[in-house]
């Protein structure tokens, strides 16, 4: 599995995976939910990869995702995650009824036809024509004599030509990595909704955890602990998530898994004071609940409320 | 190794085939193999079939895995596009392609270490589900790009270039596409370029999933004495068990001299296999008898060549799954999508 989407990566192929989130490692909890395979998903394959996720919140979003990534994957050439979990993926869930926009279209991505190649565009296979990493690519079996390229896991030059010179592969290395800077741009951004009041505190989830947030920030707020939410949609993280961080003094970090893997791709995302973020972490298979969020976060802002009476 | 580039240029007279390409036409990059390796005249025998058939070079796709063979499609057809996968997993990027476009020939080349270990799985399944391609193994029973280690397909008892013995039962790729339900089955052996053509012609005018596992000696780590992949060992335990004539559809059939001694196999496509019984106890058209025949012979040592097995009217993956016969790849949104009104009804039945 790694193999190939290492392969995917490197050899720009659009693909689709649905990763059903449960409690690992190994076969650990088969039956039980976790949102713990963000980094594996992130980073997977052996070198140097990233690759982008979609962080779905029930069923609802997941179908518009899964539709999403389609499109995300021919236009960016490369693997999509959609980071649904066992919560989302087997369990029953009230949700507005589906919809689909009947004026919506595939988005093919970048594809050379036949006439294109006939009127002497210049093709190559890993070649960034537009400066945003993106290259053009060909169906099999378009034109007889121009467009065909043979691809591979293995390093090669802007023609798909083999080649192990260092320049050369850096140089597709990089636009590999300006490509994953364009999807920043294409992916589902955050959603922030402002506490009653102006606060110097804030809280970042996604997935499942949603319905538990909303439902908790409500008895947060009786309690006087005002939070801005913001929920990520997508990784690689829009300016906007990092921004979030920034304008608060302390922003609580809730996931359901135990090594805190979305603040790591935070941190690895944007330079911000690693003390500024605390996680509430739940990962003991159950889905997570309102009651929880709200007694962890309670107790640690409670904590830190301490800590600064002290000083004082 | 070949370091020499064939110049563009051919000589004028160089005969062309029905579409006016020359044999150069279908030729690819230049060879980086060892000199002398078996791989490099299964390309060469591909090129030949190719030309001879008239295939237009762009409608085919070559896929391969990780390893010597594997690294032979760009020897061969520059027109053609070409993915070199990973290891052991050409048969499901092949497939995925085939299910992209099922107008496309597509050719698996793959060597045994790539089909036979890590990808054994990945060759019974798609053997088993009747992928419409043409499978080649380019088997060698060593893995040669890390210096000769014995595969899975050395016989018990061959001597590595070393002088060890191999201690583990060989896996026998023909008796394995004939378990899983491949409907052509051929083997050959590299050194026999007149046998090979004519199988590789009979397979890409197959449909379903054309299996050839061609012995093709290792020139640097497995053609010495206690070698059963060598050049000697073979061409001595060499049993051609009928001589295959491929004859295109377009072909008159002429009357045939000797009943008794040629079957002629029609295809789905009207191609015709005309087969020279050479071995008195096969009937390539009975899997039993071809699995017992094949059998037979490996317990004598004798490498069995030939086409072992085929099914005249076969079908292939897609028949079987009732997929358009229009490339899925070329199909519109209008096609693809049932709209929103389709969905409603789904809601409906949530509720």
């Amino acid at each position: 599995m790694q193999e190939f989407i290492g392969l995917a990566y490197f050899a720009e192929i659009p693909s689709v995976l649905i990763d059903v989130q449960r409690g690992g490692p190994s076969t650990g909890m088969p039956t039980r939910t976790q949102q713990s395979d963000l980094l594996v998903a992130a980073f997977a394959a052996h070198g140097d990869t990233r690759h982008v996720l979609l962080l779905p919140a029930d069923p609802k979003e997941a179908f518009e995702m899964s539709a999403q990534a389609l499109d995300l994957a021919d236009r960016l050439q490369t693997p999509i995650f959609v980071m649904t979990d066992l919560d989302i993926g087997m369990n029953e869930w009230l949700v507005d009824p589906l919809k689909w926009d009947d004026k919506k279209k595939m988005d093919r991505g970048k594809v050379m036809t036949h006439h294109d190649l006939e009127s002497g565009r210049d093709f190559g296979r890993y070649l960034d024509v537009d400066g945003d990493g993106i290259p053009f690519r060909t169906y099999p079996g378009t034109h007889p004599d121009k467009g065909a390229y043979f691809t591979r896991g293995t390093s090669r030059d802007r023609y798909a030509r083999y080649t192990e010179e260092g320049p050369v592969y850096v140089d597709n290395m990089e636009r590999l990595l300006k490509k994953f800077e364009t999807a920043k741009s294409l992916v589902p951004p955050p959603l922030k909704y402002n506490a009653p009041k102006a606060t110097r505190y804030g809280v970042i989830y996604f997935g499942s955890t949603t319905a538990a947030m909303d439902e908790a920030i409500l008895a947060l707020n009786e309690k006087n602990i005002l939070l801005d939410r913001l929920r990520v949609r997508a990784y690689p993280f829009n300016d906007s998530v990092i921004d979030f961080i920034k304008s608060h003094d302390r922003v609580y970090v809730v996931e359901q898994n135990r090594d805190a893997q979305l603040k790591t791709l935070l941190l690895d995302t944007g330079k911000v004071d690693p003390a500024k973020l605390v996680s509430v972490l739940h990962y003991d298979g159950n889905p997570i609940t309102a009651r929880f969020i709200v007694n962890d976060i309670s107790l640690k802002h409670g904590l830190e409320k301490s800590a600064k009476e002290a000083v004082k | 190794m070949t370091w020499i580039t064939k110049p563009k240029l051919h000589h004028p007279k160089l005969p062309a085939n029905a579409l006016g390409f020359t044999r150069r036409d279908y030729e690819g990059s230049v060879s980086t193999l060892c000199a002398g390796c078996g791989h490099d005249s299964i390309s060469a025998a591909i090129i030949q079939a190719c030309f001879e058939i008239d295939l237009p070079p762009h409608r085919l796709a070559k896929l391969s895995g990780i390893g010597c063979s594997s690294k032979t499609p760009t020897y061969f057809l520059g027109q053609s596009h070409g993915f070199n996968t990973v290891h052991g997993r050409m048969p499901s990027v092949l497939t995925g392609a085939n299910l992209a476009n099922r107008d496309l020939v597509y050719m698996g080349v793959s060597g045994d270490g790539d089909s036979a270990s890590i990808g054994l799985g990945q060759f019974a399944h798609c053997i088993r589900r009747g992928v419409n391609m043409v499978y080649i193994v380019e088997n060698n029973g060593v893995y040669g790009l890390t210096k000769g280690q014995f595969s899975a397909t050395a016989d018990k008892g061959s001597k590595s270039k070393k002088g060890v013995g191999n201690p583990d039962s060989p896996m026998d790729l023909v008796s394995l596409a004939l378990i899983a339900g491949a409907s052509f089955i051929g083997r050959s052996f590299s050194g026999d370029k007149k046998q090979l053509v004519e199988l590789i012609k009979a397979a890409i005018a197959h449909k379903g999933a054309a299996f050839i596992d061609v012995i093709s000696p290792c020139v640097a780590f497995n053609n010495h004495t206690g070698s059963t992949k060598s050049f000697d060992y073979v061409r001595e335990h060499n049993e051609a068990a009928n001589a295959l004539e491929f004859i295109e559809g377009k072909e008159e059939i002429l009357v045939d001299h000797d009943p008794g001694t040629t079957i002629n196999v029609t295809q789905h496509d009207g191609s015709v296999l005309r087969l020279k019984k050479l071995a008195e106890d096969h009937d390539p058209t009975d899997r039993a008898s071809a699995i017992s025949f094949i059998q037979r012979h490996n317990a004598r040592g004798e490498i069995v060549t030939g086409l072992l097995y085929v099914e005249p009217d076969s079908e292939d993956l897609q028949d079987r799954l009732g997929v358009t016969k229009r490339p899925l790849n070329s199909l519109s949104d209008a096609d693809l999508c049932p709209g929103n009104d389709a969905l409603e009804k789904i809601n409906a039945g949530l509720r």
